[in-house]
């Protein structure tokens, strides 16, 4: 506990970042996995293939590699200068998007063929499917496993610590500056993460339990 | 056009089909555009040039760089082999007849499952060692909170594999009066593993992505040459060519094995067909 108290600002500071982290990276991954989850579900092969490339390839990346492009390899390039938690988003969001955007497909697969027809049927487009049709009964398949993608997000903020992004993963590496027990610190972090992720858990055992009974 | 019978859309007539394609030129030549920018910039930053790549070039370096594919392969075999154990204990806990025994178990697997696998990695290492385990390597710490985190993934998917067959399958069992544990050893995991085959492979691509996690414990993997080899100084530096190689390495490698995965899927669904057919024939 001691541990705790002592070194409370560089608690804050670690997880106030995680969850910044965490909220921009979810709310951007969200955009563009649906921009590509559209793109492996629409009429032209050609965006298909573009959308299907994209997944196998982030998909089989780890992250940290991601990451490493962006944190070391971006300001090599010589483009305008951002800073390490901008780049450590970035790298975030684009693999992140690439689970959200098989979340989304898998969601407007489970959307019984019969709606698609009967939409098909009194003449809508392909937009007015997806928009009017599908979207919105395939928004409550798509909840629970989006929250899981989500999950995974906020634990993986953590790689960031690699390089040279203040969040919470990277409290302990301070903390052995500050000559403080690692083990202690450590199983603080775990106990916070814990935490976050148990609440975003009881979250989606919420939305499962509110749409199976409608 | 085999998409057009999932029946999001009609099969295109001529405007449809200029409109599509016009859109997906458009798609194409859009994420030319980025790709090509993004080489532009490489090569306009230098790094093409000879100096940054020559470190590749020399036998040693070829040599270290094969060693440490094989100690990424390696903490990711001890992992794999590792988790699905860990998963099986896991999973037998949780089906524990006594509540107080599956609810510790369900415990002990959200845990492990909530807490980011970085974290575990750095506890084995850099924590551990607080309480007298000096013993811990860098191999270990990665291979440990390898097994840790998916072995509560696997005893999940193992739980998910065993709730989808069809009740039946138990009531039969007891009907002809086997033990539970000969209920899940003949009837049950058979086919729960079939079915559960292309998820388990999946799962074990994480864990491959995963030990590139082993770098910030200073395991020697393929990232952590990657750093090392692009501050080398006296050859320009060359991050983002040696992220390039050993990120190449790490995709292909993940490559491979999700291909297996699909392969595996195809199979099961197939030799699916097959055991029916078998049971079928068993009647007579």
């Amino acid at each position: 506990m001691q541990v705790l108290i002592d070194n409370l600002d560089l608690f804050i500071l670690g997880f106030r970042n995680t969850v910044v982290m965490f909220v921009i990276s979810a709310v951007l991954s969200l955009a563009l996995g649906i921009v590509i989850g559209v793109l492996r579900i629409s009429p032209s092969s050609a965006m298909r293939a573009v959308g299907t490339v994209y997944v196998n390839v982030v998909r089989n990346t780890p992250l940290a590699l991601l990451m490493m492009f962006f944190a070391l390899g971006y300001p090599k390039l010589g483009l305008p200068a951002l800073d390490y938690l901008t780049l450590a988003i970035s790298a975030l969001v684009l693999y992140t998007a690439s689970y959200v955007a098989e979340v989304f497909r898998s969601g407007i697969n489970s959307i019984d063929k019969g709606q698609t027809e009967a939409a098909r049927a009194i003449g809508l487009n392909f937009t007015q499917v997806l928009g009017e049709v599908l979207v919105p009964q395939a928004f409550r398949n798509v909840v629970p496993p989006l929250m899981s993608v989500f999950i995974a997000l906020l634990k993986n903020t953590t790689v960031a610590s690699g390089f040279s992004v203040m969040q919470a993963g990277a409290i302990a590496a301070n903390m052995s500056e500050r000559g403080e027990n690692l083990l202690v610190t450590l199983l603080w972090v775990a106990l916070f993460f814990l935490i976050l992720v148990l609440a975003l858990a009881a979250l989606q055992r919420r939305f499962e339990r509110k749409w199976a009974r409608a | 056009m085999s998409y057009a019978s999932q029946g999001l859309f009609d099969a295109l007539g001529p405007r449809g089909k200029r409109r599509s394609q016009i859109a997906g030129a458009l798609t194409v030549l859009l994420v030319l555009a980025v790709l090509g920018f993004i080489v532009y910039q490489l090569a306009v930053s230098g790094q093409f040039s000879a100096q940054k790549w020559q470190i590749f070039t020399f036998p040693m370096v070829q040599q270290e760089i094969l060693r440490t594919t094989v100690s990424t392969l390696s903490a990711f075999a001890g992992g794999a082999v590792l988790s699905l154990l860990l998963g099986v204990v896991l999973l037998l806990g949780r089906l524990s007849k006594r509540r107080a025994v599956s609810a510790t178990f369900a415990w002990v697997t959200e845990i492990f499952r909530g807490v980011p696998l970085l974290i575990l990695m750095m506890l084995m290492y850099y924590g551990l060692p607080v309480l007298g385990a000096e013993f811990i390597t860098p191999y270990l710490a990665v291979v440990l909170s390898l097994m840790i985190y998916n072995g509560a993934v696997f005893a999940e998917i193992f739980r998910a594999g065993l709730d989808s067959l069809p009740k039946g399958q138990r009531e039969a069992g007891e009907a002809i009066g086997l033990r539970d544990h000969q209920i899940l050893a003949i009837i049950l995991a058979p086919q729960a593993i079939r079915n559960m085959l292309p998820t388990i492979i999946s799962q074990l691509v994480v864990a491959l992505k995963d030990t590139a996690l082993g770098f910030m414990v200073t395991y020697p993997e393929l990232l952590y040459l990657a750093k090392f080899y692009g501050t080398q100084i006296q050859y320009g530096s060359p991050i983002i060519p040696s992220a390039i190689v050993m990120g190449s390495i790490y995709v292909v490698l993940c490559l491979i094995l999700s291909f297996v995965a699909v392969r595996v899927e195809k199979w099961s669904s197939r030799a699916g067909n097959r055991t029916q057919m078998k049971e079928v024939a068993g009647i007579d």
